[in-house]
């Protein structure tokens, strides 16, 4: 009898422990929270390539395979967005009609501010990237929009994330449940698969970073925003952010959402946050 | 020779529904039924390219007078958006088994 009662009593402790230990866990899955979701995420790339430097994720595929490093590097010299950056500060420079400039825009008259953005506007309750903040520029003087995936779009954000080498991604979430509504919803989007072929952004960027795909090596998620826009070889020009998630959707035989739709636009909010810290090293080049 | 005869009747009676021509209203009522599904995929911001495509030839080959292969089309493109539904609603939950925590 008194065995019985001590294993019931023993078992009873073992269910409670067990219990007390679980519960938290679920409360904390359901909670946002954007700092332990960027400390895990950050965690989980530099234990999986621990011979990695920290900054060097945000090279992409030659952070993951010296032979293309070294390629990547001679090719430096002579950098193939460099016609982007030229375009870029010219046109930068050059007044509206109106006489006003891009300058008069953005804080720190759009110089070193890549870091920044996107941004969420409390007034919107919208995030905000970059390339929006550029074309709501351009409308707010007059100036009809450009295509958010190539071309001029890519000239400006390459002269602006030049300007901006070396900056810490800073992203800001403001205590404003929007915001975390939109941190929440662009990690939803990174992690869901889509397409025919099933896949999520994770699929090739978290859980095959390094391996090949065909003939490309995969770029790691962690700071694969920092160095847009980039050129690549495969397109034989510039492409914005946009253009990266828009050839992503398709390549998985998904129909590609329209260009700065919210779902876009959360989902760069959510990988530049869980980027923070990492250097800006756009304008990039690609194979 | 006993044997093979109600065999042979039995194979001819599984295959006649599908050696029927498809006609028109077949490819109409195909089609409608893919558009349907695809316009829910759609709203559920989870369209293929694929579905899509099998829409494209589906009509094409119906405006050729094609109907067997537009309704083959239809129907595949029913099955695929179906499948992008599926898809888009088991992974409201499942993402979450990939997520870094």
């Amino acid at each position: 009898m008194k065995t019985r009662t001590s294993l019931l009593l023993g078992s009873l402790s073992a269910a409670l422990v067990a219990f007390a230990l679980t519960s938290p866990r679920v409360v904390a899955a359901d909670k946002v929270d954007p700092v332990a979701d960027a400390k895990a995420f950050q965690n989980f790339f530099f234990q999986k390539f621990p011979d990695v430097k920290h900054e060097d994720f945000v090279n992409g595929p030659y952070s993951m395979n010296a032979d293309l490093k070294r390629q990547w590097q001679e090719k430096e010299e002579f950098p193939p967005y460099e016609f982007a950056l030229d375009a870029g500060k010219e046109m930068f420079s050059t007044p509206f009609k109106n006489g006003k400039t891009y300058a008069d825009c953005f804080p720190n008259g759009g110089i070193g501010i890549r870091q920044n953005y996107p941004y969420f506007d409390e007034k919107d309750g919208k995030v905000v990237t970059l390339e929006l903040a550029l074309n709501r520029c351009r409308e707010a003087n007059g100036e009809p929009p450009y295509s958010y995936v190539k071309d001029e779009m890519a000239s400006l954000t390459a002269y602006m994330a030049f300007t901006s080498r070396g900056k810490p991604m800073d992203i800001k979430i403001p205590d404003d449940p929007r915001a975390l509504e939109a941190f929440e919803n662009g990690k939803r989007y990174f992690y869901t698969r889509r397409g025919q072929l099933n896949f999520s952004c994770a699929s090739c960027h978290v859980q095959s970073p390094g391996e090949r795909i065909r003939a490309e090596i995969l770029a790691p998620a962690l700071g694969i925003l920092n160095a847009m826009p980039i050129y690549r070889s495969e397109w034989s020009g510039m492409g914005t952010t946009s253009r990266r998630f828009v050839t992503c959707n398709s390549q998985t035989r998904a129909v590609p959402l329209e260009p700065q739709s919210d779902e876009y636009r959360d989902v760069e909010y959510y990988l530049s946050y869980v980027a923070n810290g990492l250097p800006i090293s756009g304008p990039g080049a690609r194979p | 020779m006993k044997r093979s005869l109600p065999l042979a009747m039995l194979l001819a009676l599984c295959f006649a529904p599908n050696a029927r021509a498809a006609n028109e209203a077949d490819y109409k009522a195909a089609f409608a039924a893919a558009e349907a599904a695809s316009k829910e995929a759609t709203g559920l911001r989870n369209q293929w390219t694929v579905t899509v495509q099998a829409l494209t030839a589906a009509k094409k080959a119906a405006d050729g007078g094609d109907f067997d292969r537009a309704t083959a089309a239809a129907k595949e493109a029913e099955a695929l958006a179906k499948a992008s539904i599926f898809q888009a609603n088991t992974e409201k939950e499942a993402w979450k088994a990939m997520e870094i925590r």
